[in-house]
């Protein structure tokens, strides 16, 4: 093989229906649900249906947030793979190119779909195929030191019994099941964090209220109270067992999975701000030119050539991440890269491209200013920039969590 | 309304933050229409709306397989016309791979050890006296160093184009020394440009003495000290004669001008910049030292032109300008190339220290301000180098490369000069004196972003 940096050929249908969908389907109710919040997204119900006949004809090559999972019995070849994780973040992308909040609002593609699709065992992944599953972890004393949590799973024969309030779970409201981290025991520490699938309707379990967001409206955020609320033990995700010595690996291991799928959603929010910045300012007589010195040419031009050079670097880190993972190579530090540089190019490039629009951008009359609200949480959820920094760290320097706090 | 506007009205751009670009697939328009579908109201007022999705399921699901199925026709079309043996897909059939060859990962293992054991031990003495010793000029020419981007059939060693494995040798030696890694490079960098665009004559003329036991220094020189400079508008001149040309103008930052036997020198003629082969021992030439901020070992001149007589065969390449832009491009390319070397070198030095250096009772890499520095270093750095591989790998393709240089350049410049600026800011006071070479990398690194020419991969 020999090193190559396009975009995968095999690919290119898929992106190219992906941009299709989201061009068609989702920018024409962008601004709507971006007004509407808690108001459900009904077009979305056609267009999951789309993708679930997509994917049942393999066109979509396993892209989605299940795609993330790593199946143990391929990967018996040398040749290098361009996999389900590669035509995960190359869609997703361009479905977030099209509207954040209506892709994390998609039935089926939750970011829970991912931790069952990266922890579940066979029996599991079977019996929650085609469940639409949100992910609570935070909780209101708790955010990035998820270590803490105090929801608290308690066995009780055949069933755990969960108690706890859990915050921001995104299609909290609308899924069929939550993906909830609780602790068996706390005095365990993170080895005791458990994450259990609790259907919607599990007596004991209910949602408290909705956010009212800077951004990502279209997509619902819960708050849900668990109040002796029993779920049966094979709803355990992995292993029950309290490994101190593996620690949080378990449950962190979702992350390193779901990391490039949030990247990929802050690179394609930003890639619809600079490809409308460019016509924009292609309009007003800027051109942008790849020759030139950045520095002779206008300054809204050198600021674009900066934005494009930052939105490309976290597309290779984006795209480098799922290779190593369809690659079964152990990617949790390039995953950490590609979340951090994607997570602030993000924000940096939608917010001066509404500084570049001018009023134009500020307006409500375009959508730069709604992207600049959406791209915010790319940099905050599934883990901060100051975490994706922390473990990045932590990894090239070989300092462990109670060295590097 | 006329036709057309009602054409235009059904262009995709325009509305929904869509660019004006944009257009419309017949996917596209199947998904505009579903999309006016599902946002209508008639479908609940006639509770049509489940079988409605039902019906997409069925219909989308046979509709885009047709799709992919043509696309993979395709795809197997072109590949069978191009190399229909092959067993495997490889470079050609467009899978995304971070992986060198065995061939290129030799060759970096090679050079790697060039540049820890020859290249840095002289890197210190180098930059102060402004000239590479001699061993280490000697030992770039063992490993092959000025014929990596010669053919075969030309006694070089490359069975095809070698921007990639440039690229990757650039990257390894200059995590020795930048500028030492500048010196050693420039000669086989006028081969390589040789065999990319040389006549035969010229090929015959010159490349045998890049191939052989005495290498002549040689750079390519079209930079120029003015202010804001843009390379593609040199304002050294070229003028037709009876017999050829006559160039008038001032080159900077050439490296080892001093003892170059040959130069490619960027002039404009006839309103387009074009190249120009100009032996050292043409009348009118004058090379003055012009030592710089860093990539000192590199011994930089300023190549002063008055009224220098060339041939009518002195013009390499093409005379519209395309052979120039290119050169330029892979000029860009290889010191990008250089920067994350050197970006690396920074980050293997930085790490060590914060872990060994104490303050306040424990490593200062226990600081987050401290650690998160190192992080970005590391990050940023491993975006150079996927910017400057990916335009490496579309150069060797023969793709248009020149989108991907621009941003791999506009990438290193920034975040290269900013690991420079932390890497010295990590050592604190010891960082600022000589004793610690990530002072050095700091110079070197400032030049990427103003060095235009002198290397290509």
């Amino acid at each position: 093989m020999a090193i190559n940096l396009d975009d995968p050929k095999k690919f290119r249908p898929l992106v190219g229906q992906a941009h299709q969908v989201a061009m068609n389907m989702l920018r024409p109710i962008s601004r709507k649900y971006d007004k509407a919040e808690h108001a459900y997204p009904q077009e979305l119900d056609m267009l999951a249906a789309m993708i679930d006949g997509l994917s049942e004809s393999g066109a979509s090559e396993g892209a989605g947030a299940a795609g993330v999972r790593r199946e143990e019995s391929a990967g018996t070849d040398q040749r290098v793979a361009n996999g389900a994780n590669l035509a995960s973040v190359m869609s997703i992308a361009e479905m977030c190119w099209g509207d954040v909040g209506l892709l994390l609002s998609m039935p089926r593609q939750g970011l829970g779909n991912s931790a069952i699709a990266s922890v579940a065992n066979e029996e599991q992944a079977a019996r929650f195929a085609g469940v639409w599953a949100g992910m609570a972890i935070t909780e209101p004393g708790t955010g990035s030191d998820s270590a803490n949590i105090t929801t608290t799973a308690v066995l009780d024969g055949d069933e755990y019994v969960l108690n706890g309030e859990k915050i921001f779970v995104t299609s909290g409201d609308r899924c069929d099941a939550v993906v909830v981290w609780a602790t068996l025991d706390r005095d365990l520490g993170r080895a005791a964090i458990k994450s259990f699938v609790v259907p919607k309707g599990t007596p004991g379990m209910r949602v408290e209220r909705l956010e009212h967001k800077l951004g990502i409206k279209a997509s619902d955020t819960a708050t849900i109270i668990f109040d002796d609320c029993r779920v049966p033990t094979e709803n355990l995700l992995g292993s029950p067992e309290i490994d101190v010595k593996q620690g949080f690996a378990g449950a962190m291991a979702t992350f390193d999975n779901t990391r490039p799928l949030v990247a990929s959603m802050a690179v394609g929010c930003a890639k619809a701000a600079l490809d409308l910045t460019r016509d924009l300012l292609e309009q007003a007589g800027v051109e942008i030119d790849y020759d030139r010195p950045a520095l002779t040419q206008s300054a809204a031009a050198a600021k674009f050539l900066q934005m494009e050079a930052d939105w490309e670097a976290a597309y290779l880190l984006m795209l480098q991440a799922a290779w190593m993972a369809d690659n079964r190579q152990p990617n949790s530090l390039e995953a950490s890269m590609a979340k951090a540089k994607a997570g602030r190019v993000g924000s940096d490039i939608t917010l001066s491209c509404v500084e570049l629009a001018g009023s134009v951008g500020y307006s409500e009359a375009e959508l730069l200013e709604k992207w600049a609200r959406d791209s915010k949480i790319l940099d905050i959820f599934e883990g901060t920039q100051q975490i994706q920094q922390l473990i990045v760290a932590r990894r090239v320097l070989g300092l462990t969590s109670t060295e590097l706090k | 309304m006329s036709p057309s506007s009602k054409v235009w009205n059904l262009r995709p751009g325009g509305r929904h933050g869509l660019s004006s670009k944009e257009t419309r697939d017949p996917i596209g328009y199947a998904v505009a229409a579903l999309s006016r579908l599902a946002q209508s109201d008639v479908l609940d007022r006639l509770g049509l709306r489940k079988q409605a999705e039902r019906g997409v399921f069925t219909a989308t699901r046979t509709g885009f397989r047709t799709a992919t199925a043509a696309s993979r026709q395709f795809a197997r079309a072109g590949t069978s016309g191009a190399a229909g043996t092959r067993p495997a897909p490889a470079a050609g059939a467009g899978v995304f791979d971070l992986t060198p060859t065995e061939d290129e990962q030799m060759l970096v293992d090679v050079v790697t050890e060039l540049a820890d054991e020859v290249l840095r031990p002289a890197a210190a003495e180098a930059d102060e006296t402004c000239t590479a010793p001699e061993a280490v000029l000697k030992a770039g020419l063992e490993v092959g160093l000025p014929i990596l981007g010669v053919p075969e059939s030309l006694g070089g060693i490359s069975e095809e184009r070698s921007a990639v494995a440039g690229t990757l040798v650039a990257e390894a030696l200059a995590r020795g020394d930048l500028g030492l890694a500048v010196a050693s490079l420039a000669p086989g960098s006028v081969a390589t440009a040789l065999g990319l665009w040389g006549t035969d004559a010229q090929q015959q003329t010159y490349l045998p003495a890049f191939t052989g036991d005495a290498v002549p220094a040689a750079a390519i020189a079209l930079t120029e000290p003015t202010v804001l400079f843009d390379p593609l508008a040199p304002t050294t001149t070229a003028e037709r004669t009876d017999d050829g040309f006559v160039l008038n103008g001032v080159k900077s930052a050439v490296p080892r001008g001093a003892d170059a036997e040959l130069f490619v020198v960027g002039a404009r003629l006839d309103g387009a910049p074009v190249l120009f082969l100009v032996d050292s021992s043409t009348p009118g030439l004058e090379v003055v030292a012009d030592p710089a901020m860093g990539v000192r070992a590199a011994g930089l001149t300023r190549l002063v032109l008055t009224d220098v007589a060339l041939p009518s065969d002195a013009v390499l390449g093409a005379s519209d300008g395309s052979t120039y832009a290119e050169c330029v491009r892979l000029a860009r390319l290889a010191w990008c190339a250089l920067a994350v070397g050197t970006g690396q070198a920074v980050l293997d030095y930085v790490t060590p220290y914060v872990k060994e250096r104490q303050a306040f009772g424990e490593p200062v890499a226990h600081r987050q301000s401290v650690a998160f520095m190192v992080a970005n270093i590391a990050i940023e750095l491993q975006a150079m180098r996927l910017l400057t591989w990916k335009a490496a790998a579309r150069a060797a393709a023969g793709k248009d490369f020149a989108r991907e240089v621009a941003l791999a350049r506009r990438l290193c410049a920034e975040k290269g000069m900013q690991i420079g600026n932390d890497g010295v800011q990590l050592l604190g006071g010891h960082g600022y004196v000589k004793e610690h070479p990530v002072e050095r990398w700091y110079r070197d690194l400032r030049a990427i972003g103003v060095m235009e020419g002198a290397v290509l991969v």
